[in-house]
């Protein structure tokens, strides 16, 4: 009797297990397939793609597309394909993640040890900055970076990225060191440490994670960004996100549509590369702290 | 001449006043134990030594310099902490090189220090792991080995012992007390364990609510508690506190225990403090020890006064030494430290015998000491 029940149980077990697995695969190809038609359609010639079926792959395969959208297509007024535009962009991200990072591990390090009177009241300030609309805070940025002369050139970007990241990445630095053991800071500072040897020797080592969880989070961000991207920037500091916008919108009688895709495709690569690279640290990174012990 | 003095010391955070007050000192090579519950104040006290906390006023001297206002790297003390505190990114080496390495100590004489001070705590096989991979003890040994290489003139223990399991922490205890008879360097030690201080410490300073309760050896601390709170707090099982009247009889001063459902136990004082003559008539708290209240054949045969009463005997503790007995006097439970082969039976009476030359009053309404 045992015996049938047991196999009762297992069957069940399968079938549960089935639909839960169907269900998976259904939403995944549900996500995944904008992916599939851009890829797929990057990789035609334009003919294809305007006489044929967009889900269908490619009768001729074709690279042409990615070239153009790299080199050649037509950006605004100038041919010159998203490659400058994508040295712009890592112009601008990696010193503004590099800057706001840093600062948000030194915030996060004053807050949790060297607490002073009034640290909570400027730590609930710089909370507030991660809940700011961008929109809001777009004027008073443009006026700042008029009276700095940084209006239109790339530092002026990193700086506006960088103050605005610096809310999230103090909160996240802020919440990981609150749980670092403050007696092991006490115990640098009898043998006999300073400020910033015991932040560099003894908090640094351990930050990894929470490291890697910021890095993310702003490479992210601050490679994604339109609005700060088309509003601050002049000619020569355009980001990619803006030039991609420019590719799509500059189109000279026909829509190619194989190289916006392959155009698109370039854009969100780095943040796809960051993610499959580092993912695994990003949720144990976001996990570490929560849990104590 | 004092080595460590602690004058008047007080500290607050905003409102709140953790020491108010505190004066202490110790000889050079002393082991100081501050001991106290929770919240007493003991640890504040021995971070305001080691300067990681500023003080609200006093002083604070060692070897007669006053520290008041010196960062903790320049009072020349070490301290090892609750959790250890070992650098988790570091190896055992590095741990306790770190501070030398600061201070700018060259490489090769930094080696032969660690060397040392690893071979005398029995952890040179351990210098390249890291403390993931240490057990509790070793961590503890690595602590201690990272306070002892700076060969400071005050060494400071935050409860160094209380993590360890309750074998570890006796071969610890005793590994600290030869540590200390070795270097005879002048030890500050917290502790909230009244066996650590008797044990460890040259004096022992109890603590309560931040005010210093008592100051002295510990033989001071345990035959002559100064109130009714270190009384309770020092020693284990506790000093037996049984409310109790003083009368006076033909020859002179008696001790009147209430009883339930028989006659008062009436004890002759022999010797009674001379204060006592002003609580004729009155309530006052006669404090006992276990050890002092004992079977008629146990009894200590040196003592001057010895008085026997006949006691109803409610339950009876075998401990393997001692057998603890307990009876019910003044409306309290009272514990008896018998032999570990008297013979006794829960719900009979037996005799007891007080060790009156070891008994101690105290005044209920101040809980002070009746001297």
């Amino acid at each position: 009797m045992s015996a049938a029940s047991q196999d009762v149980a297992t069957r069940n077990g399968i079938f549960a297990r089935a639909a839960i697995y169907a269900v998976l695969i259904l939403f995944a190809v549900y996500y995944l397939l904008p992916l599939y038609v851009m890829l797929v359609n990057s990789l035609k010639p334009l003919d294809e793609i305007r006489h044929g079926n967009m889900l269908a792959l490619p009768h001729e395969w074709t690279i042409a597309p990615w070239l153009s959208a790299w080199s050649t297509a037509q950006i605004g007024v100038s041919p010159t394909g998203l490659k400058p535009y994508f040295l712009n962009s890592v112009m601008m991200v990696v010193p503004a993640v590099a800057i706001s990072t840093i600062l948000g591990a030194l915030n996060g390090y004053v807050l949790t040890k060297w607490r002073f009177r009034g640290d909570t009241v400027v730590f609930g300030m710089m909370l507030l900055a991660c809940f700011i609309p961008f929109q809001i805070v777009l004027i008073p940025s443009a006026r700042i970076l008029g009276l700095l002369h940084l209006a239109g050139t790339v530092p002026g970007l990193v700086l506006i990225h960088a103050i605005y990241g610096l809310g999230f990445t103090t909160l996240f630095f802020r919440n990981y060191y609150e749980a670092f053991p403050t007696e092991l800071v006490r115990a640098a500072q009898i043998d006999g440490a300073s400020f910033f040897q015991i932040f560099r020797r003894i908090l640094l080592p351990s930050s990894a994670p929470i490291i890697v969880v910021t890095v993310i989070w702003q490479f992210t961000n601050i490679w994604n960004d339109f609005l700060f991207g088309s509003s601050f920037s002049s000619v020569d500091s355009i980001p990619l996100t803006v030039a991609l916008n420019n590719l799509v919108n500059s189109s000279t009688g026909v829509k190619e549509y194989n190289v916006h895709f392959a155009g698109a495709i370039l854009a969100a690569l780095p943040t796809l590369i960051v993610y499959i690279v580092s993912g695994r640290y990003f949720v144990r990174g976001l996990m570490a702290g929560a849990v104590k012990g | 001449m004092p080595f460590l003095e602690i004058d008047n010391l007080e500290k607050s955070y905003g409102s709140a006043k953790i020491l108010k007050g505190v004066t202490l000192d110790i000889e050079e090579g002393g082991f100081l134990v501050l001991v106290g519950p929770s919240g007493c104040g003991k640890s504040t006290l021995l971070n305001t030594i080691a300067g990681l906390e500023p003080i609200t006023g006093g002083e604070i001297r060692i070897n007669g310099q006053r520290v008041n206002d010196l960062h903790p790297s320049k009072r020349d003390i070490a301290m090892v902490f609750q959790s250890y505190a070992l650098y988790p990114n570091m190896t055992v080496a590095q741990n306790i090189g770190f501070g030398m390495e600061i201070r700018g100590v060259p490489k090769p004489e930094r080696d032969k220090a660690i060397a040392e001070v690893s071979q005398l705590l029995q952890i040179d096989h351990l210098l390249d792991r890291k403390p993931s991979q240490l057990s509790g003890g070793q961590r503890q040994r690595v602590a201690m080995g990272r306070a002892l290489v700076r060969k400071p003139q005050v060494f400071l223990f935050d409860e160094p012992l209380s993590n360890l399991d309750a074998k570890l922490r006796i071969d610890m205890r005793t590994e600290i007390k030869r540590l200390h008879q070795r270097m005879g360097t002048t030890i500050v030690y917290v502790t909230h364990d009244q066996i650590e201080a008797m044990t460890l410490a040259s004096k022992i300073a109890v603590l309560k609510d931040g005010i210093l309760q008592q100051f002295g050896t510990p033989s001071e601390i345990y035959n002559n508690p100064s109130n009714m709170f270190v009384a309770d707090f020092m020693g284990s099982p506790a000093m037996n506190l049984i409310p109790a009247t003083v009368a006076m009889n033909g020859k002179g001063l008696e001790v009147v225990m209430e009883r339930e459902a028989r006659e008062p136990i009436k004890l002759p004082l022999a010797s009674a403090p001379a204060g006592l003559g002003a609580f004729q008539g009155k309530k006052v708290m006669f404090g006992v020890r276990p050890e002092a209240l004992t079977d008629p054949g146990g009894a200590d045969r040196d003592a001057k006064a010895v008085a026997t009463a006949d006691c109803h005997i409610e339950v009876v503790e075998p401990a393997g030494s001692d057998t603890f007995a307990v009876t019910n006097l003044g409306g309290k439970p009272v514990v008896a430290r018998l032999r570990a082969d008297a013979h006794i039976q829960p719900g009979s009476n037996a005799p007891l015998a007080f060790n009156l030359s070891k008994a101690v009053f105290f005044d209920p309404a101040t809980e002070q000491r009746i001297v």
